[in-house]
């Protein structure tokens, strides 16, 4: 039997999310600290899933514009203008920058080349942060960023209550913002293209210039979940632009569902809150079940956990 | 400059007999296996266990190395990686990452994190005199082994029943299995064969190569690196792509330390947009 839920009840659900996310400020305030990392995942995940799960673009180095948003946010703070909001303009537009020039690479690429080269120029990136220790501080990390308060009145405190709702506000309207763009003409036409790109060309739609301010949009959207890490964390390490992380955010994102909006943030609640659970007990443990469970997901093939889901649920909207 | 050229072809031959079946693999079955670096480690550590633990001889090492990796992979081949074949890269990238932490994690459970020594064996120690300069005796060992592997396998691919086989199943699997080859059986076998070149060539690495549970995930984009540069499903592509990628690598190394691992990304960058295909394209390939 499934159960129906209608676009009205839908809305209502979203709303009870989104207002149960922010009640955990009130219900676990002292685990502040990890609700803003998981916001923080949250959005990176999103933004991975315009790429990946929308336009499918198979990229294993989403991390670059990760770790060039927080460097960018940390670089900018260090300099002498500590403005948040100011920094996560910044990272936005340098990242989605960036990665525009970079897509001429990825877009029309295959599969295995477009893997490939995701991972080279991460690696790339990667060498170059870590050579240029006098700007980024090598492996010892940007430090000492301390960021000014928030519209100059909400400043930065020791029990990291600023930085929960700073993060939860951006990450809000960031995916309000994403949910508009894929139900746009241009998201439709996303979908379009990876479900049959061919139809799409003969259809006459520019594929490889969608194809590539989607890159260029998820890219931006990285980019401003590493300048949230930059600020509320006050420090940037050279493991934000690891493949580590890259692989990371990969997981969490089909662990929540690829393609869905809300796969990312199941995802990183799901992670976060298990890796908490688990790193504390043994790092080798951790791998080991995180490796197994990787594999099992795609043996069972279940779309992730809100793919699971959908197989219970049936909505109106389609 | 002769020293770089020469530590850089043994670099490369090494990469070589790692990736060559990942090139198998990758090209011909259309996996994308980011888990090949597990299958050298299990080779690594049976003939690091064997020779440190049990006295066992070099040759015996190698031995071992290439049935563990045969073995581990076959296995893996079996029960998993069949059911794979077919289905979409970003599902195979997602069982082989979590394949390479799971084999991190167990390795590091049974071996303990650090790396794994290495006595080279006298007859491969020290030098020999080769045009007038004095060269490692054991990456002149890999250098022959490496190419003695590349003629066996062209001659294997080109000149047997079985090789013709694997041509006439990865050209088209439905008329293969049609005309009475059983192609579950033959990747079953290839898959197993270059699972164990990898073994063997982890073996191989211990006297180059720190061995240590991180060994799938350090090396992965190396291997990677290699077959696509090389041209995935081809021996000469690949070949060819780890003596470039060795010697860049070795000489980004020695002239420009500074410059760390980079250079050879740009390098690799470059090379995939001049030749997306890879040097050597797969005959047949559409």
């Amino acid at each position: 039997m499934k159960l129906t839920l209608s676009r009205w009840q839908l809305h209502a659900l979203e709303i009870a999310f989104w207002l149960t996310l922010a009640a955990c400020f009130f219900i676990f305030p002292d685990r502040l600290y990890l609700l803003t990392q998981i916001l923080i995942a949250a959005l990176f995940a999103i933004s991975l899933d315009i790429a990946l799960g929308y336009a499918g673009i198979l990229t294993l180095g989403h991390a670059v514009f990760f770790g060039l948003g927080a460097y960018a946010a940390g670089l900018l703070a260090k300099a002498g203008w500590a403005e948040p909001l100011s920094g996560l303009v910044l990272a936005f537009l340098l990242c989605g920058l960036i990665a525009y020039v970079l897509s001429v690479l990825v877009v029309n690429a295959t599969e295995l080349t477009q893997l490939m080269v995701t991972i080279a120029v991460g690696a790339i990136f990667a060498e170059v942060a870590n050579q240029a220790t006098s700007i980024t501080g090598g492996s010892d990390g940007l430090q000492g960023i301390s960021m000014w308060p928030i519209f100059g009145m909400f400043s930065f405190d020791l029990w990291g209550k600023t930085a929960f709702i700073y993060a939860f506000v951006v990450v809000l309207l960031c995916f309000l913002l994403v949910r508009r763009l894929l139900q746009s003409p241009f998201g439709l036409a996303l979908k379009g293209i990876h479900g049959n790109r061919k139809r799409m060309h003969a259809l006459g739609s520019p594929v490889s210039r969608r194809l590539r301010f989607a890159y260029a949009v998820s890219a931006a959207l990285a980019g401003v979940a590493g300048a949230l890490l930059a600020q509320t964390t006050e420090f940037v390490g050279l493991d934000t632009l690891s493949i580590d992380r890259s692989a990371m955010v990969l997981i969490i994102l089909v662990l929540g569902g690829t393609g869905r909006l809300y796969g990312g943030i199941i995802g990183a609640i799901v992670y976060m809150v298990v890796h908490d659970v688990f790193a504390d007990l043994s790092p080798e443990y951790w791998m080991f079940w995180l490796g197994l469970f990787l594999m099992a997901i795609v043996m069972i093939g279940s779309g992730g956990i809100l793919g699971g889901l959908s197989r219970f649920v049936r909505t109106d909207r389609t | 400059m002769g020293i770089v050229v020469f530590d850089g072809l043994a670099f490369g031959a090494l990469l070589f007999l790692i990736s060559v079946g990942l090139s198998v693999t990758m090209g011909l079955m259309n996996f994308v296996n980011l888990a090949h670096g597990a299958f050298a480690m299990a080779g690594g550590y049976a003939a690091a266990v064997l020779m440190n633990d049990y006295g066992a001889p070099f040759p015996v090492g190698l031995a071992a190395g290439f049935l563990a990796g045969a073995v581990t992979g076959g296995v893996m081949e079996f029960f998993f990686i069949r059911r794979l074949y077919r289905s979409h890269p970003l599902d195979q990238v997602l069982f082989t990452i979590g394949l390479v932490f799971a084999s991190i994690a167990t390795v590091t459970f049974f071996f303990g994190p650090t790396m794994q020594r290495f006595v080279m064996p006298s007859y491969l120690d020290g030098n020999v005199a080769l045009f007038g300069t004095d060269v490692s005796r054991y990456r002149l060992f890999l250098i022959v082994v490496g190419v003695i592997v590349v003629g066996g396998l062209l001659l294997g691919l080109n000149r047997t029943r079985f090789g013709a086989m694997i041509r006439a199943s990865v050209d088209n699997q439905r008329v293969a299995q049609g005309s009475g080859i059983n192609v579950d059986r033959l990747f079953l076998l290839t898959f197993t064969f270059g699972c164990g070149l990898a073994g063997f060539g982890g073996a191989l690495s211990l006297g180059m190569l720190t061995l240590n549970p991180i060994f799938p995930l350090k090396y992965m984009v190396y291997f990677l690196m290699v077959v696509c540069v090389g041209g995935a499903g081809t021996i000469t592509g690949p070949f060819l792509a780890a003596l470039l990628v060795g010697v860049g690598d070795v000489a980004g190394k020695y002239y420009i330390p500074e410059s760390g691992g980079f250079l050879i990304y740009l390098l690799m960058l470059g090379l995939l947009l001049a030749r997306p295909r890879g040097l050597v394209v797969k005959q047949g390939a559409h």
